[in-house]
This record gives structure tokens, sequence and C-alpha cells, in this order.
């Protein structure tokens, strides 16, 4: 049978080209990779090739003619003992061009938490954040010989922030890897001693830092199960201080939660209290999945009630209501639970009864919890340490737009950073983060007072 | 690091069998014919999108996972085909991908540069330059890690070798002595920039020498030495004794990718390298000169070869799309 050959598209966009020169003639003998004619594109000039062996038909199409459609046939290609005149021409249509089919709708939004995790325990004990994400990792690494910590100073040093203090001595310099100062190295290893079968728990120093490797984080942790078609799972957690310290300037201040609850394929986990760091983070290195931990310095030293129990873990995508309350819900998370608390006691004083919500999990966020919670206040405002712009805030006002547009009786406030790098001074980096009164201000502003 | 007793595979040294040729030749000739067939069906707007081709650099993958062994990893860059067959992954699933049918490797949602299998050990397939050298780095912790006796491999570009991720890698695997052997495929032009106009030092090879990391340099044209040079690392990293930086310097025939005319290199340089180089014609003389196939031999295997492609194509076809409710699966595992 002969073989029509044709027009080729030969760059993502081509539809039409000329073909300017032929360099065989009919009854040529030609074989794979011999060179048939020119082709000239928008962009270039292109050879085409054969493909198949055999002998030039007829040329169809006269050099030098303009605008060829793509898939047009342009010669034929003869077999051994067939003549050109067996071959008449037929085009062929093109099937990856077919109408595309409605996309599916996306899957329904979480239903509500029926409880916050941990309410089921009695016996409590009092740690810090920083005591709790160690008693997490190391009851981890116990539970699970593949799980391992690596990082800059996580070793000898014990931890830039004495996160890891401890585990060297018990797991040893295999689980327990000292890297070079290397963010984008050590991400990208990470990522592939995860799909090769081992579960890393990848710190920085800083979130800060980890724009380095956010490349890692996000093309090769984040999207590659989607474009295995579900084979290559990577079940990582990436984990370290994220936002604001104190007076470390603008490159070691941002919060970067925005950042990565953008991404499809990454969970977002940003703990308040030591509960949360240590539930969340045992159920961080338990998914499958990459995990975005992000934690905050400030925090670490700080003192909660932990439950005293070695099967305590918190489910991600559950956010806790952290104060009941009737009249304005207050949405935060990380450190600006504690801020909203506060701001919560205040307004009490003043006859507004505020319900505080400590999101927990960032992506995927617990928005049954805020809707529940908004359509018994009403009134809601949202609190962060960055920056309003395409923040947290602004998607969970879009999302009660959306999902609560009813139940809404003033517009959602954001409180957030102001729209600046973070400065060093101490009064302008006060001025710079969100404070107590500005969720006062907020909370006040949503219920007209 | 202990090796397991693996399957006899001949160490450095020893010349490949007569059998072993017959197969790098076919091995080689399915990579080219596969690689055509997908021009010719990107040409048709059957394969969208980028497609890069390995056309010329058939023997860099051939004589390197002869020798790799079962259990090993292998991880490379965009232009990825030809590694996928070389490690044993069906034409039909990777000629389905490339068409962006259901019956891909990964179900139409990865296309030409993201296929895997975890079964033959690749783990793709990246399109991000330089982003699969610390992931192969990382598969080859895990070998260590778990004390499995497998190694990786990470190939990579010219181009690639000037990302800074590259030397970062250089320097951990090294560090940590871990099971890697990074290849440096050198076809001389990375995209349309030559390496003479990338790289300070055309050595690339010994750029691994300021991290205490073994180096050689091969000519990638030539299957026979790259197998042969491929055992020597081989050998030695897995005796423990830390990675390998092996430079194949090899040539592209075709563009970077489809839409690039290549006009960046003179078309003499293209023709004298296949007059004289091309990895395919040469081991065929040797074949012939050897008396170990005649002229039936090869048509028999031209058409063992062709069959398969023309199936594949064939198959990716009639393969249907993906469903639609695949666009909302594998985004997460559920935990």
């Amino acid at each position: 049978m002969a073989i029509d050959i044709l027009m080729p598209a030969l760059s993502p966009t081509m539809t039409e080209g000329k073909l300017a020169k032929w360099l065989v003639k009919e009854g040529d003998r030609v074989s794979s990779g011999t060179v048939l004619a020119e082709i000239e594109t928008d962009k270039a000039t292109m050879e085409l090739e054969a493909a198949d062996e055999g002998r030039i038909g007829k040329l169809l199409v006269a050099a030098g003619t303009e605008a060829v459609p793509v898939n047009q046939p342009i010669a034929t290609l003869l077999a051994e003992g067939e003549k050109a005149s067996d071959a008449p021409a037929v085009a062929k249509a093109a099937p990856a061009a077919a109408a595309k089919a409605p996309a599916a709708a996306a899957p329904p939004p979480p239903k509500a938490a029926e409880s916050a995790g941990e309410a089921q325990y009695s016996t409590w004990k009092t740690q810090t954040v920083r005591e709790a994400l160690r008693d997490a990792m190391a009851e981890e690494m116990r539970r699970d010989p593949n799980v391992f910590l690596m990082g800059e100073e996580v070793g000898q040093y014990q931890g830039a922030y004495k996160i890891s203090q401890g585990l060297l001595d018990e797991f040893g310099a295999k689980r327990v890897v000292d890297t070079p100062i290397t963010e984008h190295g050590f991400a990208g290893l990470g990522v592939g001693a995860a799909f090769g079968g081992l579960r890393p728990i990848v710190e920085f120093m800083t979130f800060n830092f980890a724009m380095q490797a956010v490349d890692h984080i996000i093309n090769s942790a984040a999207k590659t199960l989607y474009m295995s078609g579900g084979q290559m799972g990577c079940p990582i957690v990436f984990r370290g201080p994220n936002g604001a310290a104190a007076r470390v300037g603008a490159q070691h201040s941002q919060c970067y939660a925005s950042w990565y609850a953008h991404i499809p394929g990454l969970k977002v986990v940003a703990p308040w209290s030591a509960a949360d760091a240590k539930g969340l983070m045992k159920a961080a290195i338990r998914d499958p999945n990459p995990v975005i931990f992000l934690e905050n310095e400030i925090l670490y030293g700080q003192s909660f009630p932990v439950p005293d129990a070695a099967d305590f873990v918190l489910p991600i995508g559950q956010a806790k209501i952290e104060r009941p309350g009737k009249d304005v819900t207050i949405v935060a998370f990380s450190i600006m639970v504690s801020k909203a608390l506060k701001a919560a006691e205040k307004l009490a004083q003043e006859g507004i009864d505020a319900e505080v919500i400590n999101l927990r999990t960032i992506r995927p966020m617990d928005t049954a919890t805020i809707l529940t919670s908004l359509q018994k206040t009403n009134r809601l405002v949202t609190c962060e340490e960055g920056w309003a712009t395409s923040g947290i805030g602004s998607e969970i006002a879009a999302v009660v737009m959306e999902q609560g547009f009813d139940y809404l009786d003033a517009p959602v406030a954001r409180v957030s950073g102001k729209d600046v790098p973070m400065p060093y001074a101490a009064n302008l980096e006060t001025m710079a983060l969100p404070q107590v009164q500005d969720i006062i201000d907020a909370a006040k502003a949503v219920c007209y007072r | 690091m202990a090796t397991k007793k693996a399957p006899a595979k001949s160490g450095a040294g020893n010349a490949p069998t007569t059998a072993e040729l017959i197969k790098f030749y076919k091995d080689m000739l399915l990579i080219r014919r596969f690689e055509e067939r997908a021009g010719q069906l990107y040409g048709m707007g059957l394969i969208g999108g980028f497609c890069h081709l390995y056309i010329g650099q058939e023997a860099v993958v051939v004589g390197l996972q002869a020798c790799a062994r079962p259990g090993d990893s292998v991880v490379t860059s965009y232009r990825d085909h030809g590694h996928m067959l070389a490690c044993g992954m069906e034409a039909n699933g990777v000629m389905a991908e490339l068409t962006g049918r259901a019956t891909g490797y990964s179900k139409g949602k990865g296309g030409s540069m993201h296929m895997f299998s975890r079964e033959k050990g690749f783990y793709g397939g990246h399109g991000i330059v330089g982003a699969q050298v610390p992931i192969g780095t990382g598969l080859a912790f895990a070998h260590k890690y778990k004390n499995d006796g497998g190694i990786a491999m990470a190939y990579m570009g010219d181009g690639a070798f000037n990302q800074g991720q590259v030397y970062e890698s250089l320097n951990m695997a090294s560090l940590w002595d871990l099971p890697v052997l990074y290849v440096i495929e050198n076809n001389k032009y990375g995209m349309g920039t030559s390496v003479e106009r990338s790289s300070a030092s055309t050595d690339l090879a010994s750029r691994g020498q300021p991290y205490n990391v073994k180096s050689m340099t091969v000519d990638g044209m030539d299957v026979v030495a790259v197998r042969e040079a491929g055992l020597e690392a081989t050998d030695y990293i897995r005796a423990g004794k830390g990675p390998v930086l092996m430079e194949a310097q090899t040539y592209r025939y075709r563009g970077h990718s489809m839409s690039d005319p290549a006009k960046y290199r003179t078309k003499e340089e293209l023709q004298k390298m296949r007059a004289e180089h091309d990895p395919i014609d040469n081991l065929r003389h040797t074949l012939l000169n050897m008396k170990a196939l005649d002229d039936e031999g090869f048509k028999a295997i031209d058409k063992d070869v062709k069959d398969v492609v023309m199936a594949s194509a064939e198959f990716a076809q009639k393969s249907p799309e993906p469903d639609p409710a695949e666009l909302w699966t594998d985004i997460v595992v559920a935990a």
C-alpha cells in the first residue's frame, strides 16, 4: 500500500506552512531519515525526513506553495513494486483534535470536622512546641525505620533551633543527616529518596531558605504523582520555622503559607500549640504525600498541654475551634492564634463574643468549619502574618463569598502584615506585623461597633 | 556498602559476546525507529507540545543500561524516550503516552517529558533542566540507606551540567559515598548554545575532580566503548567506593525539539557525524565483518523492530483519550 507523506506540524502551534523546496524527485529511493523537503514555518525553516523506506511516487504539492495545511498529503511513498498511479492520496483526519468532553465537576468540599482530635485524651502533660516536635519525630523514627531527618545542623549541633535535640544520639548519623548548606540539592535529594522508598523529613533552617529549593518542592515533589498517573508518590515532610521571628530583617521574616497553599499536590500544615505540633507532625510523617510543615520560631519555647499518649495523632485538614463565640468569627493560624485569642479576651470585655478558629491546616483547608461558624456569627475576620495580596485571608474571603454569601452581615475583614518588606527597626517591625489591636479593630468594624 | 550477588554479568575488561552485540544493535535500532515514528506522529498532530528526540545518541543509553542490574534506578531529563525503551518499558505504553492516551505510562497525564515505571526502575522523565540530578542522588541515598545493593544512574545533558544543583549533588554524593553514576550526555549543544559558548572549560568530566569524584570520558557514539566504560564505573560504584562522573561525547541529529531547525550548526558537521560516527551503522559493519549476521539476519531484525514500532503507533492511535474523570485523580494519595 502506498503511504501518504503529510504536511507536518513542526511546532506546538503550527497549523500551516510553506513547502519551500523538494530535496527528492519522483522515483527517488528513500529510507528512514532521508531528508525529503524543506518546510518553512512562521519561525524557521525545517527539514522533513522520511519515516519509512520506499520510492517517491508523486509530489502532490509544488515547491514554493504557501499556506499548505498541516496533515495535507504532499507526496506519496511507494513500496516495492507499486506504481505511482496506484496511490490516490486520501487526507487523514487528526483524531487528537477531537472535541473535548466537558471537564468533570470538582470534588465536593470537605464536611465539617467531627472532632478536633485531642478531646478524647484524659492524661495530659505540659510541653514546649520544641519538645513536642522532637518527640513527634522521635516516635515516628522509632515506629518506621525508613523515616530519617536531614538538614543543616540537625545532627551534631542538635538543630539550629534545638528541635532535633538528642536525635543524633538515639538514631545515629545514618538517620540524622547533617547536610552542607545546599538547600536546592538536599531538597531534591530528599525527593529522590522518597521516590526510592524512604520517608524523609527535610528541615530548612527557615522557610526563607527554602526558596532556593522551591523548584524541587513544587515541580518534583508536588506534581510527580499526577504526571506519573498515580505511580510515583512522594512521602516527604519539609519543615522549619516560617514567618517573622524578631528583628531579623526582610530576608528572614516572610510567611510562605500562601505560596505553598497555591499548589495542588501539596499539603500545608501550620501548627500553633504544642499539641498541634505533636499531633500534626506525626500525621505529616505518616502522610503519603509531600507536606509543608510551617513552624514558628517564637512559639518554639512556649508551653501548652499535650495529650500524654503514644497514639496521639491529629488529622490533617481539620481546623479547631479554640474559643467558641457567637458575635464574630476570627480565623487564624500559627502565632496569629495567640493574638486572636488575646483579642477575643479584650473584645469580651467590650461585650463582643468572638469565636476563634485555629486553622491548623492551610491546604486542604477546613472551609466547612469556617462556614459553619459564619452561619452562627455572620461576621468574619481573617488573620495572617503574611501579606494580604493573594494571601490566605483573600482565599478565605473568596470561599466565604462563593459558599456563604447569604450568611454575611458585613464584608470580610483581613488582618495581615503590612505590604512592605520587613523592616529591622523595632518600632517599624511592630508596625509591619499584625497586632492584637488590629484584630480588635477589625472585629469591631465588622460588628459595626 | 554491601553488594548483593547478582546474575553473572561480565565485569570490566570482558568483551561483549556476539549475542550481546546483536542485542545492542537491535536495542539501538528500536530507539531510532521509534523516534522517527514519534517525529512523524508529531508532524501529524498526534503528539503535542514539546517532543525531544534521541536520534544519534542511542549508543549512550544502550551501552550503559547493559551494565545495569535488576533493582538499579534510572532517572533522566526530558529527552527520555530512549532511556525508557532501554530500561525495558514497552513501546506501546510510551507511544500511547506521547499521544496523550489513557493507555500511556502516565495515563496520558504526563506526556513526552514525564513517564515513569517503578517496575523497571525508571524514575522519569523530568522537565526542569538539571532537577533529575539531585533526584538521582536521592535514589542512590535510598539504595545505600536500605543496603539493597542497587545503584542509581542519573543522566543529564551538557546544558544541565552548568546548573548549580549538579555540583551540590556531586558534593553530597562524594561526601557520603553514594552509589550513583552521573552521565553527561554531551551532544555538543544545550538547545542552541554550543558547549564552547556555555562552558568556561569544555573538559566537562574534569569538573568531578574538585569533588573527589572519579571521572571518565568515553566515545558516546561507540556502544562497545560505552559498555566497557560503564562496567568500569559500575564495578567501582558497586564496590562502595562512591560516585562516578562519566562524560559520553555524543551527537543529536535532530534539533533540540521538533520546532528547532538547528541553524546553529552546519550541515557538514551533521553529515560528517552521520557518515563517520553513526553508532548503528558502525555496529552493523562490525557485525558484518565478524560474520555474526548476514543481510538476511539484518533484514529480520529490521522487520522485528519495525513491527514493534508500527504496532506501538497503531496501539497509540487506537487507544482512547483519558476519561474526563482522570482530571481529578492522582493529585494526592488518600492518607
